[in-house]
């Protein structure tokens, strides 16, 4: 007989309730189970209205974050068995900082529009046809930017994030990585585009690098790291428009040096 | 303002302090009755109020927003940019399942590779049950579709010389899979996505889910849907609708698909009269991690992974696949097609070969011998997802596999524009079967179908929908008696007894049982009368949750109805298909019949509630069917040379 835990899951339906409150489900302990097919086995088996997101199962689709006894986690790829040691309770609530839709839903339009206001596609001031083929990227090159363009939109990095508890219309981490995926890509030339969004005190300035989005990132994505280069290169430039007036356009030169 | 105009915006005016009273009413007397915890007698009263229905309407309806979905609406929006187009998802996005795809994208790159090669690797992979005009365009527009994806920002693998790099694959004569890293798919996705945000036509209704199409007038006028974070059932109307809602592995137990798979699209056509074509194809992935089916990507065996027994033997030379080398070779052993090398894992099964484990028995891919820096390079998500799932690090252990579900071969049957015969109707993507995979898909073939196929739907869509006339309204009638029958048959219904996990586990039990790896007439039929059973259990389903807010319970409800269908398309194609070919294989009939069924089988709904199904020949161009041929007897090996690219 499998060992069992108790999942102390926020729960909160805004039809019947004023405020959440934590509803306790016993679930067993499989080596295999991750959090994810606990809450599975609850609302297939014990409570059909318990309500979550969930879809690939592999840690890749982004849809499942939520606080793990106060760390935000992806619950399919946080094993039961880690907290079992303890005897302890394992609390279940949605992710911190955004507002709950119901149970352990949270509403996510705000961070879609905080990811279109950063341009996150690639802008090119003009485009050769297809026929010329591929812009040639060197593996280096790649490299530069591969990092940042591995997010997965789980928002964990929103909830870990100080300043976004604080100040809502910052833009926030995932989002200015992947500007910074963009300007770094060497077959962009968006880079100033989106200086007026980043450069603005709800955008790169209102990081107090606080450095815990990187910490809980699932994919390794280091946004607080893109945040203090972005910081760097607009210091930079801000000198420079002293120095050279004309630095802009040094800037522009310097994104379409990689291309083609 | 002449005093008409200013008489207009009092009464507007009055209205909407009108609605706003109602809604204040509605919404007091609602707080009001839940205080009382008489959430019953608050639903009445707000349902009451809500007897008409709002609608919305667009020149086109994305259903789904993967792969396809998304290059179709870019596609669309670039034909014409005054069209209003839009994506309704179940899903934000970002979260389809396209974003799980790991090893790759085929599409003619090099010198040494040419379209014919690639036609012939994907019709022989599909054991003859190709349309071969289909498969034409396709290796003709795939290098350009990926290459389109390159400039919108794809970051694919490179050369040294900054060019594309690409990598062997299961099937493939040449290497011409484009990839970047393991994260193929995801990588696909979020650039489709990221990219549709510039497009001004395009409109999302993330998390909206499709219940209906509506069909009036002989075509296709638009769907009806539920908003999930509110509850609110709509029309959506529309002059075309794409059904891009990929494929529905969740009707077996043990499957590579995510939740969401669930043959949406599939069954919205089947429903509304379109036949679906091939279902009987499903697709085994020879390795899955046990548990919890997650993909090890065929790439791991491209870059020179070994399939080993119990005994450490590289059991797939005993089954007619080559002979083992110790560079991968192509076309040949770890590299033949995924067909075969599921049913080769069952004959070593029944040898008694393979190892025995709480959730089935596995066989063993090896990747040790290719290093720790190959894999950090090539295949980082394989060591991450062993790590974090199996509790295993490939670069020191043998990985457990075992074959699972993995893509439908089957769809709604389509043309080479992705139009249904259902007019107004079209669907991309593994929700339709054009068909270019024939009886069995080669791996990296399915991220360019989505693309190609997508971009050919959304321009043919776009076409289609600039010359028809608006709907005339009268499938809004319809609209509202489906919101009556969502109401009684879930929301508002009181008594049932049947939990939707327990209809759902029984029906993937039946249809793993009976249509798996091999098949055999009295295990389908005993299948087919389980699924009839299943099917009349359903009308007595209950649910604990009968809220508005986000409730994924009768999402899962409405899934699993959707499934039965589906799995029902899939049981009768195979129980009828008297023959072997690819992925069906049939014990009773061990032998491909081209005589009389070099043919597609299109399954229809009757208006009992029961299927039909009729055969469509195969179109063949250039390559009349022949042997299938893998392993070093074909024509001399072309080893693999160890190039290092990134």
């Amino acid at each position: 007989m499998a060992d069992k835990i108790v999942l102390e899951i926020a729960r909160y339906s805004p039809e019947q309730d004023y405020e959440p409150h934590f509803e306790n489900f016993e679930v067993p302990v499989y080596k295999e189970w991750v959090v994810l097919d606990a809450l599975n086995h609850v609302k297939d088996m014990v409570d059909g209205t318990l309500t979550y997101r969930w879809s690939c199962r592999m840690g890749i689709c982004g849809s499942c974050g939520m606080m793990i006894n106060g760390e935000p986690k992806l619950a399919c790829a946080t094993f039961l068995s880690s907290y079992a040691r303890n005897g302890n309770k394992i609390r279940v609530e949605p992710l911190r900082y955004f507002p709950v839709v119901r149970d352990l839903v949270t509403e996510l339009s705000d961070f879609l529009v905080k990811l279109k206001k950063v341009k996150p596609w690639l802008v090119r001031k003009e485009e050769p046809p297809l026929a010329q083929g591929e812009f040639l990227q060197t593996p280096e090159q790649v490299d530069r930017y591969k990092q940042f363009s591995m997010c997965i939109n789980c928002t964990l990095c929103y909830a870990a994030c100080p300043v976004v508890g604080l100040d809502p219309v910052f833009v926030g981490p995932a989002a200015i990585a992947l500007a910074q995926r963009y300007n770094m890509d060497s077959r962009d030339q968006g880079a100033e585009e989106r200086t007026a969004v980043l450069a603005h005190p709800d955008g790169i300035w209102g990081c107090t690098f606080v450095g815990e989005c990187t910490r809980v990132c699932p994919k390794h994505v280091d946004p607080a790291g893109a945040i203090q280069q972005y910081k760097i290169a607009a210091v930079l430039d801000w000198l420079k428009s002293f120095v050279m007036p004309r630095g802009r356009e040094t800037q522009n030169a310097r994104s379409e040096s990689g291309n083609d | 303002m002449t005093a008409s105009d200013r008489g207009a915006q009092r009464w507007a005016s009055h209205r909407v302090s009108q609605v706003q009273e109602i809604i204040c009413i509605s919404v007091a007397l609602k707080r009001q009755c839940a205080d009382l915890a008489r959430v019953e007698a608050a639903e009445t009263l707000y349902s009451g109020w809500l007897e008409t229905m709002e609608s919305s309407s667009h020149d086109i309806i994305l259903v789904g927003g993967g792969g396809a979905g998304l290059r179709a609406a870019i596609a669309a929006a670039e034909v014409n940019p005054n069209l209003s187009i839009a994506v309704v998802s179940k899903v934000y996005p970002m979260r389809s399942h396209t974003v799980s795809a790991e090893g790759g994208a085929a599409g003619v790159a090099k010198p040494d590779d040419s379209l014919d090669e690639h036609a012939y690797d994907t019709i022989s992979g599909g054991d003859w049950l190709s349309d071969q005009d289909a498969v034409e365009a396709f290796v003709k527009e795939a290098p350009q579709e990926l290459l389109q994806l390159e400039r919108w920002g794809c970051p694919w693998n490179r050369e040294p010389d900054g060019h594309i790099a690409v990598r062997a694959f299961g099937g493939m004569k040449k290497r011409r899979t484009w990839f970047a890293a393991d994260k193929t798919g995801f990588h696909m996705l979020h650039t489709l996505f990221q990219t549709t945000l510039k497009y001004r036509p395009i409109t999302r209704y993330d998390e909206w889910f499709i219940t209906k199409l509506l069909v009036d007038d002989g075509r296709v006028q638009g769907v009806v849907a539920i908003e999930l974070m509110s509850g609110k059932i709509q029309a959506i109307l529309a002059k075309a609708v794409i059904l891009c809602t990929g494929g529905c592995g969740r009707v077996f137990p043990f499957t590579t698909n995510a939740n969401i798979k669930n043959g949406d699209g599939m069954a919205l056509a089947y429903r509304a009269g379109a036949p679906l074509k091939d279902m009987e194809f499903m697709q085994y992935h020879p390795t899955g991690l046990p548990f919890t089916g997650i993909l090890i990507t065929e790439a791991a065996r491209a870059e020179g992974g070994y399939m080993l027994n119990k005994d450490g033997y590289r059991y797939l030379q005993d089954y007619n696949l080559g002979t083992p080398e110790p560079k991968p070779v192509l076309r040949s052993m770890e590299l033949g097609p995924r067909d075969r090398l599921s049913q080769a894992f069952v004959k070593e099964e029944q040898k008694g070969r393979t190892i025995p484990t709480p959730y089935g028995s596995v066989v063993h891919l090896d990747l040790r011998h290719l290093g720790e820096r190959l894999i950090n390079a090539r295949l980082p998500f394989v060591r991450e997802l062993c790590l974090k799932y199996q509790n295993i690090d490939p670069v020191h252990e043998l990985v457990p596999v075992r074959p699972v579900v993995h893509y439908m071969m089957g769809g709604v049957s389509t043309d080479i524009d992705g139009a249904t015969p259902l007019a107004g109707l079209l669907a991309a993507g593994e929700a339709a079967c054009v068909s270019i995979n024939g009886a069995n898909r080669l791996g990296s073939n399915s991220l360019p179908e989505c693309l190609v196929f997508g971009a050919r739907a959304g321009r043919a869509a776009a076409a289609f929908a600039s010359e028809q006339k608006p709907g005339n309204g009268t499938v809004l009638a319809q609209a509202l008696d489906e919101q009556r029958r969502l109401e009684s048959q879930f929301l508002r219904k009181a008594g049932g007894r049947e939990r939707v996990s327990t209809i759902r586990t029984e029906m993937q039990t039946a249809v793993e049982k009976s249509a798996g790896i091999y098949r055999e007439e009295a295990v389908l039929s005993e299948a087919t009368a389980k699924l009839r059973e299943l099917q009349q259990r359903f009308e007595d389903i209950n649910l604990d949750d009968h809220s508005r807010t986000f409730n994924t319970e009768l999402e899962s409800a409405l899934e699993l109805g959707f499934m039965l269908d589906v799995a029902e398309s899939i049981v009768r194609c195979a129980l009828q298909r008297k023959e072997s070919r690819g992925a069906h294989q049939r014990t009773d009939y061990p032998v491909r019949d081209d005589d009389k069924l070099l043919a597609h089988s299109l399954v229809y709904r009757t208006s009992s509630g029961s299927s039909r199904v009729e055969y469509l020949p195969v179109k063949i161009t250039r390559w009349p069917p022949g042997e299938r041929v893998y392993g070093q007897s074909q024509e001399p090996g072309q080893s693999l040379k160890a190039t290092r690219t990134q």
